[in-house]
C-alpha cells in the first residue's frame, strides 16, 4: 500500500532544485518511477514529497559531437537510448544494453537518468557507462558537479546525490582509436536482474596486437558497481592469449565482493565473474580489432 | 488528502477525474473507469498483464502514476474492437487459441498491437521480442506467436474495414 504523498511537478530544472532544497529528506525524485514505486508499494521509501521530474524536457535529449563525445539528458527514457541512430553508430554497447534492460514496456517509460539514481548494484547502465569512462552531471543548492559514473555509487541504493541533488546528464567521452566495449549480463531468464554483470573495454596499441588499456567493471557483484582493477593490470601490455584471459578472470573472480542470496550463492557468482570476464575481454579485443583506427 | 485532476482520455473518450497523487494508472481504469479488461496482477511490472497503450508506447499501468499520464491518450484492450468488429488481432487470438484461462490475454494484446503500430511487418523473432514483457503461464506462447505473425503476414487484412 502506497503512503500518500504530496506530488510537486515542477517546469524546469531550477524549480525542481528549489523544492528539493525546501522539502529535502521528506522529498523524493520520481521519473519513470519504475524503481521507486515498487519500493514505495512495499512501504520501503515513503516520501511527504514527491517531485516528479519526467517532463523536465530540458533533460530529454541525445546529442553527439566527435569533440566533445556523447550527452544523455537524465530523464531520456532507455527506449530512447536502445532505437538512437548516434547511439547505435558511436556506442553500439549502450543499445545493446538496453535491448536486454528489463521489457519494452518498462524501457519505454523508465528513464536511464532514474535508472542510475535508484543505484541497485544489478543495474545494466552503469557498468558499461564506466567502462566508457562516463561522467555524471549533478546540481544541488551549492551548485553544479560532474563526478566519473565510478565515484557516484556509494553504497547499496546510495550515492553521492545528496538529499537536495539532481541528475542533469550523462556524458560519454569520444572512444578512443582502436577501442571496443562488450557487456554481457548472466540472468535466469532473458532480460531479467543480472545475476553478475561484466563491462569491459579494451585499447590496444597502435600495432593492435597489445592492449594498451583496459576496463573491467562488474555488476551484481558488489555494493556497487566495482572496477577489478587487478584485473586490468593483467591485461595492460599483454597480447591475447589464454593465459591472459585465465589470469584477468581469476583476478576480477577475487576482487569481487558478492553475497549469496536467493538467486545465487557467492561462489557461484565468483564462478560467474571468471567466466564473463574472460568471455568480454575476448569479445572487446577482437571487436577492437576490427575498429578503424 | 489532497486530490489532484487527471484530464485523460481513454478508448477516444475524454474523462476528468478527482485522484490521489498515489493512484496508479492500472487503478484509473479499472477502479474509476470500470474498465476492466486490463489485469492487475503482479503489482512489480513483472508479468505485463497490466499493459495498455500510452501516447502510442506499450507500458505497465500497475508501474505508472495516474497524475504522469495526465492529458495522455490510453488505448485499453476494451478499445481495440471498432463496434462489434473485432480488431484482427482478436480475431487471430481466437482462430488461433492463443490463450487458455486467458488472463495475460488483453497485456499480449496491447504489446502486439503496440508491436504493429511500429513495424507493420516484424519478424518473427522480433514478434518474440515484442512480448517479451508478458508472461504466459497456459500456452507456451507458441499459439500466441502464430496469431500475431497470421496478422503479420496480411491473413486479416482483407476483412479489416
Amino acid at each position: 500500500m502506497i503512503k500518500d504523498f504530496v506530488y510537486l511537478r515542477p517546469q524546469s530544472v531550477k524549480e525542481a532544485l528549489a523544492m528539493l532544497a525546501q522539502y529535502g529528506e521528506a522529498s523524493k525524485i520520481i521519473c519513470g518511477g519504475q524503481s521507486i514505486l515498487i519500493l514505495m508499494r512495499q512501504g520501503l521509501v515513503a516520501p511527504d514529497y514527491l517531485i516528479d521530474v519526467k517532463q523536465l524536457h530540458e533533460l530529454d535529449f541525445i546529442d553527439f559531437d566527435d569533440a566533445k563525445g556523447l550527452r544523455i539528458g537524465a530523464v531520456t527514457t532507455h527506449r530512447k537510448v536502445e532505437k538512437s541512430a548516434l547511439i547505435r553508430r558511436h556506442f553500439p554497447v549502450l543499445a545493446e544494453m538496453e535491448e536486454h534492460l528489463a521489457s519494452i514496456q518498462t524501457r519505454n517509460w523508465g528513464t536511464i537518468g532514474g535508472n542510475l539514481c535508484h543505484a541497485d548494484p544489478a543495474g545494466d547502465p552503469a557498468p558499461v557507462l564506466i567502462a566508457l569512462g562516463a561522467s555524471l552531471r549533478m546540481a544541488d543548492g551549492k551548485g553544479e558537479r560532474t563526478v566519473p559514473v565510478e565515484e557516484f555509487f556509494l553504497d547499496y541504493f546510495e550515492t553521492v546525490l545528496g538529499p537536495d541533488g539532481l541528475l542533469l546528464e550523462i556524458t560519454v567521452p569520444p572512444p578512443p582509436p582502436r577501442t571496443a566495449t562488450a557487456y554481457e549480463k548472466f540472468t535466469v531468464i532473458e532480460s531479467d536482474h543480472a545475476v553478475v554483470s561484466v563491462a569491459c573495454s579494451i585499447t590496444l596499441d597502435a600495432e593492435g596486437q597489445r592492449c594498451q588499456d583496459a576496463r573491467i567493471v562488474l555488476g551484481a557483484a558488489a555494493p556497487t558497481p566495482k572496477r577489478a582493477t587487478r584485473a586490468e593490470e593483467a591485461l595492460v601490455g599483454a597480447t591475447l592469449e589464454e593465459r591472459v584471459l585465465d589470469a584477468a578472470g581469476r583476478a576480477a573472480s577475487e576482487e569481487a565482493e558478492p553475497i549469496t542470496d536467493i538467486h545465487a550463492s557467492e561462489a557461484y557468482r565468483r564462478d560467474l565473474v571468471k567466466a564473463l570476464t574472460r568471455r568480454m575481454v575476448r569479445k572487446a579485443w577482437e571487436t577492437a580489432k576490427t575498429v578503424s583506427a | 488528502m489532497e486530490r489532484k485532476i487527471l484530464r485523460i482520455r481513454v478508448n477516444n473518450e475524454d474523462h476528468e477525474l478527482y485522484i490521489k497523487p498515489k493512484t496508479l494508472l492500472v487503478e484509473v481504469l479499472r477502479d474509476h473507469l470500470g474498465l476492466t479488461g486490463t489485469k492487475r496482477a503482479c503489482s512489480t511490472s513483472a508479468c505485463g498483464a497490466c499493459t495498455v497503450i500510452l501516447n502510442g508506447m506499450a507500458v505497465k499501468s500497475c508501474s505508472i502514476l495516474a497524475v504522469q499520464a495526465d492529458g495522455a491518450e490510453v488505448l485499453t484492450v476494451e478499445g481495440l474492437a471498432n463496434g462489434a468488429n473485432l480488431d484482427p488481432l482478436q480475431r487471430s487470438f481466437l482462430d488461433h487459441g492463443a490463450y487458455q484461462c486467458g488472463f495475460c490475454t488483453s497485456g499480449m494484446l496491447m504489446s502486439a498491437k503496440a508491436l504493429l503500430g511500429e513495424k507493420a511487418r516484424p519478424t518473427r523473432e522480433e514478434i518474440r521480442q515484442g512480448i517479451h514483457g508478458n508472461l504466459c503461464r497456459c500456452t507456451g506462447y507458441n499459439s500466441i506467436v502464430r496469431a500475431i505473425a497470421a496478422v503479420t503476414d496480411g491473413r486479416y487484412g482483407e476483412e479489416r474495414k
